[in-house]
């Protein structure tokens, strides 16, 4: 099963006389662990919004989990979000009013898929945290109490947790240092090897890309950057 | 719930600045609610104050002016009725019962009133209730007086004490009747109205202390003793006023008329509670112009939660950002602001009406002590809680600008965290 599908994707920022995003084709399978190059610039964040059905494309159609996102209503997108996808951004992930744990299970708040899924939350929390290498006295801490390393395996737990298919990794490991990079790359792999999810990471860093068994260029992909380049 | 949650431990990470917030809602509704206290008590408490009486006599002027100072002892007479036109009236077939006063002396700060034993009988306050002695007895004797409960306490009388009363109604008079002291024969139980900050005496009395005074001055080497005084007629001439009980009130406005056209002096004679709708009417306007600045001062400080709110909007864009991307809908950022600010107000609403009941609580004493009125502790009427319903309700009015401003760039950001 492809988990992502992309047909002739086109979208333009309002005002802008280019496409920002014009994609012919693109197919993910179940499982894959895909990095996604680009320089900053480069419509990776646009594409990422795309992908998670924050925004809508011009022309074209995005599935996901053979579903037509874009021709989906804005509330089923965002249902379809919460059930489907996991998200890790660059930084500051957290929420910093919540605890470690409490910021974990958040996504079992607002869907009810995922909640069942994880069983009982609390328990798969710990276990995600343990598996991340993260300390059991942490899970009650304020998420300031953490480092950034620390901070971002938290936000890997949380995108991981209830079992999502597809998870989207913003530029996570940007603010880390070469070692815990590693190693969260290692977690992030084996994780959501364990669950089947599916992994699109973005980013801009050649070394992290050697770590994927899957590369592709935004900027070849992308035909809207790359005419934009000739032009 | 999770949005409920959210809300809670979002606002007590920002409490610091929150509580000045709060606080500045919680001191509009108090004043607010502290308005509307003040107004209803001060017509309780003029209203107990003359429960049981359906008239008030007294010389010609204002009868708002005639019920002050007969009754709540505020200002001066400015003139006497006589002796002879008070018994006449008296004997009036719908007059049951009156109550002579005679005013214009007074004892350390605290009015001197001359009346008779009828006072005792008649004189209704509060629930139309009698008034009742702490110690003692009336008055019997010309040189005996009753104190009221406040006086008692503030001066630390007891029966049997000696007091001198002092020419004039100031608290620094000069001219006292040293020469005629009294004895406390009586001190009444407290009644939260000015008869516990009036010293009471016989009319007799009055006229003891006065009988070697000619037009408000002693005359200088006549002096008649107290023994003396005693000997001679004691009958008073003149009085300040009386109160009047009707047989039947139907009878009033027809007494009424009958003593306002009294031939042989211009008497005054006012029902008090037209009298005391007519002083409302005087203070309605101001209590109107106090009630709209109030309305103002509590509309500033929900202007003060929407400042708030609206200046944390761009720091709190990566929250929502996260919200959105755990699976929150626009529509979940949009309630957490409304949320957001009902708490707001409610937790406002609430010190403000706990500030209320200390303020009063506070106040009690004081208020006795300087006015002899009685305040109620001050408890949520029906209408507070409506009026604190409107608020609430104007709050969220005011947070949906938030709301759909974080609801709009919620859309618009999507899983774009700005720092």
């Amino acid at each position: 099963m492809n988990v992502v599908e992309l047909n002739n994707l086109q979208f333009r920022w309002k005002g802008q006389s280019q496409n920002t995003i014009n994609i012919d084709d693109l197919h993910v399978q179940q499982g894959e662990h895909v990095f996604i190059k680009g320089a900053s610039g480069s419509g990776k964040t646009t594409l990422l919004n795309l992908l998670a059905g924050i925004l809508v494309p011009d022309a074209g159609c995005i599935s996901i989990l053979d579903k037509d996102i874009s021709s989906l209503s804005h509330s089923a997108r965002d249902r379809f979000r919460a059930d489907h996808m996991g998200i890790i951004f660059q930084q500051f992930n957290l929420l910093p009013y919540l605890s470690v744990i409490e910021n974990i299970v958040l996504p079992c708040n607002f869907s009810k898929r995922r909640k069942q899924q994880a069983g009982n939350v609390h328990e798969m929390a710990k276990q995600l945290l343990e598996h991340l290498g993260l300390k059991q006295e942490l899970i009650n801490r304020s998420v300031m109490d953490l480092s950034v390393g620390q901070q971002q395996r938290v936000a890997v737990a949380r995108a991981l947790i209830g079992k999502p298919e597809l998870i989207i990794a913003d530029e996570p490991t940007s603010a880390l240092d070469t070692e815990s990079r590693n190693d969260f790359l290692k977690l992030l792999f084996s994780e959501a090897e364990q669950q089947g999810s599916t992994i699109l990471f973005v980013s801009h860093d050649p070394y992290i890309a050697e770590k994927f068994p899957r590369v592709l260029d935004l900027h070849t992909l992308n035909q809207a950057s790359s005419k934009a380049q000739t032009a | 719930m999770i949005l409920l949650k959210l809300t809670l431990r979002s606002l007590w990470n920002r409490r610091m600045s929150l509580f000045l917030t709060i606080l500045s809602i919680a001191v509009s509704v108090m004043l607010l609610l502290g308005v509307e206290y003040i107004r209803k008590e001060a017509r309780q408490s003029f209203l107990s104050t003359i429960s049981g009486t359906d008239m008030v006599v007294g010389a010609r002027s204002g009868p708002v002016q005639l019920l002050l100072y007969s009754v709540f002892r505020i200002g001066n007479a400015t003139n006497n009725i006589s002796w002879k036109s008070y018994q006449e009236i008296k004997k009036n077939k719908w007059v049951d019962w009156t109550i002579p006063l005679s005013l214009g002396d007074s004892h350390k700060g605290f009015r001197v009133l001359g009346t008779n034993q009828d006072y005792f009988k008649y004189y209704r306050h509060g629930d139309k209730q009698l008034l009742k002695f702490q110690k003692g007895k009336p008055f019997d004797g010309v040189f005996e007086a009753v104190v009221g409960a406040k006086v008692a306490q503030k001066l630390n009388y007891q029966i049997g004490e000696k007091i001198v009363i002092a020419h004039g109604s100031g608290s620094t008079s000069f001219t006292e009747h040293k020469d005629k002291p009294f004895t406390v024969v009586g001190i009444l139980a407290p009644t939260g109205t000015p008869v516990d900050r009036t010293v009471h005496i016989s009319l007799e009395g009055i006229e003891a202390v006065h009988i070697d005074w000619v037009n408000g001055a002693p005359i200088s080497g006549y002096k008649i003793s107290a023994e003396e005084a005693l000997k001679k007629n004691l009958k008073p001439e003149v009085i300040t006023a009386f109160l009047v009980g009707l047989e039947n009130r139907i009878a009033t406005f027809r007494l009424q008329r009958e003593i306002n056209e009294y031939t042989r002096e211009p008497l005054l004679a006012t029902v008090p509670a037209i009298a005391l709708a007519e002083l409302w009417q005087t203070i309605g306007n101001f209590e109107t112009i106090l009630r709209i600045i109030t309305v103002f001062v509590v509309i500033a400080g929900l202007l003060g939660m929407l400042t708030t709110l609206l200046s944390t909007l761009n720091e709190r864009r990566r929250e929502m950002a996260i919200l959105r991307a755990v699976g929150a809908y626009p529509r979940h950022v949009f309630f957490l602001f409304v949320l957001e600010s009902l708490i707001l107000v409610v937790l406002g609403c609430l010190i403000g009406m706990l500030l209320l009941v200390a303020l009063v609580a506070l106040a009690k004493p004081w208020v006795i002590e300087h006015y002899g009125l009685f305040l109620n502790n001050w408890l949520p009427s029906s209408s507070d809680l409506l009026l604190i319903a409107v608020i609430s309700a104007l709050a969220i009015v005011f947070s949906f600008i938030p709301a759909i401003i974080a609801y709009r760039r919620s859309l618009q950001d999507g899983l774009t965290v700005r720092v």
